[in-house]
């Protein structure tokens, strides 16, 4: 099965010959190297950047104003921050303009930690996503939801974040993307650059079919009527682990990848909330204004009468980066053990 | 009537411009004016937040409006404005009555629907970007116009201006190093106001190169300071840099001297500023002295406007504002 990588790259193949994308760009994105990450090696409308992430995001708007369709890579979330306010400029044009002008964009963006990448290639962008109306936000935990989200977001209208876990970048799916070949090491052969020189090497792509996950519609990854764990990107499959473990101790969780923040799919986590009574949000941002905090204000507001216990948080720590030293990521951003722990505590609480 | 020559730089180098584009070069600063001095008394007698807008700038921007090639779509020209252009909208053929719907945030206001500020413009079908009130962010979603227009062939360009105390954003570096990049040089013309302020910070308390268009140096674009308050320099210089960014679809880059007639804005009290040069009074003169144009004709342009606009605003008073729950309208392309 593919990786996360792979996938992304297939979809902007796939995107580059069926949707219109006429750019894909960033720092390093374009040949010789395809990307810090390889998500874009092969692809024909790479090129790179310079080394100027409010002119990445910028070009990706003019770019989107004329006409264009561009996927814009801001190298590592990390260094997003300094384009913040042309993403609200982004976020707003549509509105500010009063529906006059509109920008079929797409950032990505690899976020969060796993790779022991210290201070500055750790950071999360979700909760700062999330404070910037007027995009659409995604974030796979697999990588056919990668595959697809990708194509759901290259044929949006408006502005998409698309935010890439950096921890499941090289992880291989359980389910095939449609069209990708059966054997792993016949995909690499065709789509993963040589190393060394690669000036003559092309990307043989499969024959890659239309596959789109809906921006706005969340995933019951494990069905269960204990108690609703909500997750997204890094910590799902942590999530997922940890209700097949729990169950065990007669714990049955049911767990939901959320897959869009923006829209969320608010429907299926009432759902599930109104049939377990318990809620339990887990994500890596930082735990201060959280977007696990909007998810939890309002199942307090919306579904108090149905819960059984208090809803929990299980979010990073609010210290202003992740040390390198092996100790101080683990206990910065939440790990299998914490969410086995806060799964089984909430499990337990009674009324 | 003598045929006008009316050239102010090299009188040799250019030809001189016909009576009849003279006239309208006129027509179109009055009426621009006019419409300025209507905003900021609206303002003042209570029919609006804030103004901001470009009286001083007239000659500078009714040249640049009357040279873009308008349409919409990368055959035509982009313009990245800033909040000082009512002038060139309207001699892309806006009518004062948008502008004036967007100082009363009506929900008429063509440019915002009621929720922007005056002089922040935005029409797609005329390829006018959004005007921003963050400064400088136009100099950084530029380039990607101007890429998509080199990529689509024919000759439109994509033109950003700016203010200069705005020039320190790091945007403006920005535009520089995209538009030039010798692997990929973009048809794009940069263009800085210069009127030597911030808001209340001078020049000399912004920045320290002798010209700004000395930056331009740097970076192997063409560049020229000029005097954006001489409508014939305006005109002739504008026509040039245009010319070469369309045919050589190259950067170059112009900074205008202008002036700034009433303060910054209201917030700095929005009265005329008596030591600036007019560009109206001193192109009137020349008008005059040349034969263009009788003090009558020009006095009767400025009357027909004042009492076009007055009734243009008579009938916005009238007009509805936004409803409270339309906040939710266009926050994305298909809630159209
Ligand atoms: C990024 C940003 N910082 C500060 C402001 C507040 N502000 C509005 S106008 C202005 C001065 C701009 O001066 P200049 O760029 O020379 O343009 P001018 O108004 O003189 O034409 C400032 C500081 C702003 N709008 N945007």
């Amino acid at each position: 099965m593919a990786n996360m990588a792979q996938a992304i790259r297939m979809a902007l193949h796939y995107a580059e010959e069926n949707l219109g994308v006429t750019d894909i760009f960033g720092e390093d994105v374009g040949a010789p190297l395809g990307g810090v990450f390889t998500a874009t090696q092969g692809l024909k409308t790479t090129w790179n950047a310079p080394l100027d992430e409010r002119g990445i995001i910028g070009a990706a708007m003019g770019i989107a104003m004329a006409g264009g369709r561009p996927v814009a890579e801001i190298q590592f979330a990390d260094y997003i921050f300094n384009t913040i306010d042309l993403l609200k400029l982004a976020g707003n044009t549509c509105w500010s303009t009063n529906g006059d002008w509109n920008l079929p964009m797409v950032v990505r963006t690899p976020v969060g930690s796993g790779i022991r990448g210290s201070i500055y290639h750790s950071h999360s962008f979700d909760a700062g996503a999330t404070r910037i109306p007027g995009w659409k936000i995604v974030m796979p935990s697999n990588p056919l939801d990668a595959y697809g989200l990708l194509i759901s977001a290259c044929q949006e209208l408006d502005p998409v974040m698309y935010l890439e876990p950096k921890a499941l970048l090289r992880v291989k799916g359980d389910e095939r993307i449609p069209g990708e070949p059966e054997d792993d090491r016949a995909l690499s052969k065709m789509i993963d650059a040589p190393l060394g020189d690669r000036s003559a090497w092309k990307a043989q792509w499969p024959q890659l079919e239309a596959y789109a996950v809906p921006i706005g519609k969340g995933k019951i990854v494990r069905e269960g009527r204990g108690l609703t764990v909500v997750s997204y990107g890094r910590t799902l499959p942590l999530c997922v682990k940890a209700a097949q473990a729990l169950a065990e101790e007669g714990v049955d969780a049911e767990v939901i990848d959320l897959r869009s923040l923006w829209p969320y799919d608010w429907e299926m986590i009432k759902a599930s909330v109104q049939k377990t009574g318990r809620a339990l949000f887990v994500n890596e941002d930082t735990e201060v204004t959280n977007f696990g905090e909007h998810l939890m204000r309002r199942t307090v507001e919306e579904l108090f009468y149905h819960l059984l216990a208090a809803p929990k948080l299980v979010a990073g720590k609010h210290v202003p980066g992740i040390g390198l030293a092996d100790a101080l990521e683990m206990a910065s951003v939440p790990q299998l053990a914490d969410i086995t722990q806060a799964m089984r505590t909430l499990a337990a609480e009674q009324p | 009537m003598s045929r006008p020559r009316l050239i102010n730089r090299d009188e040799a180098s250019s030809p001189p411009i016909e009576r009849e584009l003279l006239v309208r070069m006129h027509d179109l600063m009055i009426k621009a004016r006019v419409l300025e001095e209507r905003l900021i008394q609206m303002y003042k007698q209570g029919h609006g937040y804030f103004w901001i807008g470009g009286p001083g700038e007239e000659a500078f921007n009714v040249s640049l409006g009357l040279l873009m090639k308008k349409g919409q779509g990368p055959a035509f020209d982009y313009l990245h404005a800033h909040y000082r252009q009512s002038a060139t909208l309207l001699a892309l053929g806006e009518e004062p009555i948008g502008a004036l719907r967007q100082m009363k945030n009506t929900a008429s206001d063509p440019y915002s629907g009621g929720r922007n500020f005056a002089g922040h413009f935005s029409a797609k079908r005329l390829n006018v970007a959004p005007v921003t009130s963050p400064i400088e962010v136009q100099y950084a979603i530029a380039p990607g116009t101007a890429m998509v227009q080199k990529r689509h062939g024919g000759d439109g360009i994509t033109i950003v201006t700016g203010g200069d105390a705005g020039t320190a954003e790091g945007d403006f570096a920005s535009c520089l190093v995209w538009s030039s990049r010798p692997a990929n040089p973009l048809p794009i013309l940069i263009i800085v106001t210069n009127n030597k302020w911030g808001i209340s910070t001078c020049s000399d308390g912004q920045h320290g190169e002798t010209r700004i268009s000395d930056r331009a140096k740097a970076f192997n674009i063409k560049s020229k300071t000029i005097d954006g308050n001489d409508a014939l320099t305006c005109y002739a210089e504008l026509k040039e840099a245009m010319e070469y960014v369309r045919t050589e679809r190259k950067p170059y880059f112009i900074e205008a001297m202008v002036s700034r007639l009433y303060g910054h804005s209201s917030a700095s009290g929005a009265n005329y500023v008596t030591e600036e040069v007019d560009c109206i009074k001193q192109f009137e003169a020349r008008l005059e002295k040349d034969g263009v144009l009788t003090r009558q004709q020009m006095d009767d342009v400025r009357a027909k406007y004042t009492e076009e606009i007055a009734a243009a605003a008579r009938t916005v008073r009238d007009e509805p504002q936004p409803s409270g729950d339309s906040i939710y309208n266009h926050i994305y392309a298909e809630k159209r």
